[in-house]
């Protein structure tokens, strides 16, 4: 069997690959599965490879201008880079959310604090002024005993 | 409530307590006994145990209990959000593992009442030694955090682990919005000394402790050191935070 590798075949994978790879971000951001302002890098990059796909000389030209003797390393340098970036922006955002995370289980500590509070002295205002009902039920009140008390 | 005495202004005693049930009654007993006019605010950080029951059911203390474990620091940060927010003057971390004897609490308040720091630590280090033995080890690390710091805030600490701190209104407010997570002590150092705020160490004794275990087992004690020591050095590049003309 005659085998005979096609010398753009390995171009058209990696068309295909890049634009794959674009498409599903923009559909995820779509869809809602990604947020915008996440997807940036993602986007860059996609169309990054979509360029060094559709450029030939284009690695070539990179490898050159870094001195890198082999062209398919300069691939996996700007692979490499893309990687990185991306890792070291999750890195940004995961300490964002932990931070507001972090702030929001403060914030539920000190609220529920808060409500236990209230509902305690709306208990203590609700017996007063059932007391104080019967009280007057009673007695004739006074202008003096119906000042509302402060409840300490 | 209980009446006010002459202390001067509202105290706050924070308490972080993570699964204190057995020592948390009795240290809230003997802080009210201490001064009645102090106010008690338990930070229950998400304890596995009765602490939050027991601590609400003496009555002497505002319990504030958080959803989930957030460590130390986001326990005693919370302490400070209260105590910024209901008026305090004074915020004193106090760790409920009853390491350090209620007696001193004072000495701190009164220091920072007094206007001569804006952070009081209460240390084990600044006379010669007392009772408690410190492991060798766990007393090296503390010497390399005191020159570290020394090298990088230019102020002497010698307690840079200590979790008995007494705070101004200013410290706090700033500290309630910029506190680190994990092994918080001494990289709190750091961060307040970059913002220029007045430190100062008292010593105090210290009990052995009376429940929980040291966050800081020996054998952990490489990670730990190189954990905080690179806290440190990257809280002490960070941008400062208040600027001279810039006033609390």
């Amino acid at each position: 069997m005659t085998s005979t590798i096609n010398p753009n075949q390995v171009q058209y994978i990696a068309i295909a690959f890049s634009l794959i790879l674009f498409f599903v971000i923009l559909f995820l951001i779509r869809k809602r599965r990604i947020k915008e302002e996440y997807s940036l890098m993602w986007l860059l990059f996609s169309l990054v490879f979509i360029v060094f796909a559709l450029w030939r000389q284009g690695l070539d030209v990179v490898s050159g201008f870094l001195g890198i003797a082999y062209p398919p390393a300069a691939m996996l340098l700007i692979l490499l880079m893309a990687v990185f970036l991306i890792m070291i922006e999750f890195s940004m955002i995961i300490s964002k959310l932990a931070d507001k995370n972090k702030n929001l289980a403060q914030e539920i500590g000190l609220l529920y604090h808060e409500t236990e509070k209230l509902k305690r002295m709306l208990k203590r205002q609700k017996k007063q002024n059932q007391s104080k009902k019967e009280k007057t039920a009673k007695v004739k009140p006074t202008p003096d005993n119906n000042a509302a008390q402060n409840i300490p | 409530m209980t009446q006010k005495n002459t202390s001067l202004g509202k105290v706050l005693v924070i308490i972080p307590a993570y699964n204190e049930a057995e020592t948390i009654a009795s240290l809230l007993q003997q802080i009210h006994h201490e001064n009645p006019s102090w106010d008690i605010l338990v930070v229950n950080d998400a304890s596995k145990d009765e602490t939050e029951a027991i601590a609400k059911a003496t009555g002497l203390a505002r319990v504030v209990s958080l959803p989930f474990n957030l460590g130390i620091g986001g326990a005693v940060q919370t302490g400070f959000k209260y105590a910024f927010r209901n008026g305090y003057d004074v915020a004193l971390q106090f760790d409920g593992d009853g390491q350090h004897p209620v007696s001193e609490i004072k000495n701190l308040v009164d220091l920072i009442e007094r206007d001569e720091a804006d952070v009081v630590i209460g240390s084990r280090f600044n006379k010669k030694q007392n009772g408690v033995k410190t492991h060798y080890l766990r007393r090296a690390g503390i010497k390399i955090f005191e020159w570290f710091s020394f090298v990088l805030i230019r102020q002497r600490i010698t307690d840079h682990t200590s979790g008995f701190r007494a705070y101004n209104r200013k410290a706090f407010t700033f500290l309630a919005s910029n506190y680190p997570t994990d092994y918080p002590e001494p990289e709190v150092v750091i961060l307040l000394g970059k913002n220029k705020f007045r430190m100062k160490e008292t010593f105090t004794q210290m009990l052995e402790r009376q429940g929980g275990i040291s966050s800081i087992p020996i054998a952990k004690g490489p990670y730990y050191m190189i954990k905080v020591l690179l806290a440190m050095f990257m809280a002490s590049i960070r941008s400062r935070i208040i600027y001279p003309e810039e006033e609390l």
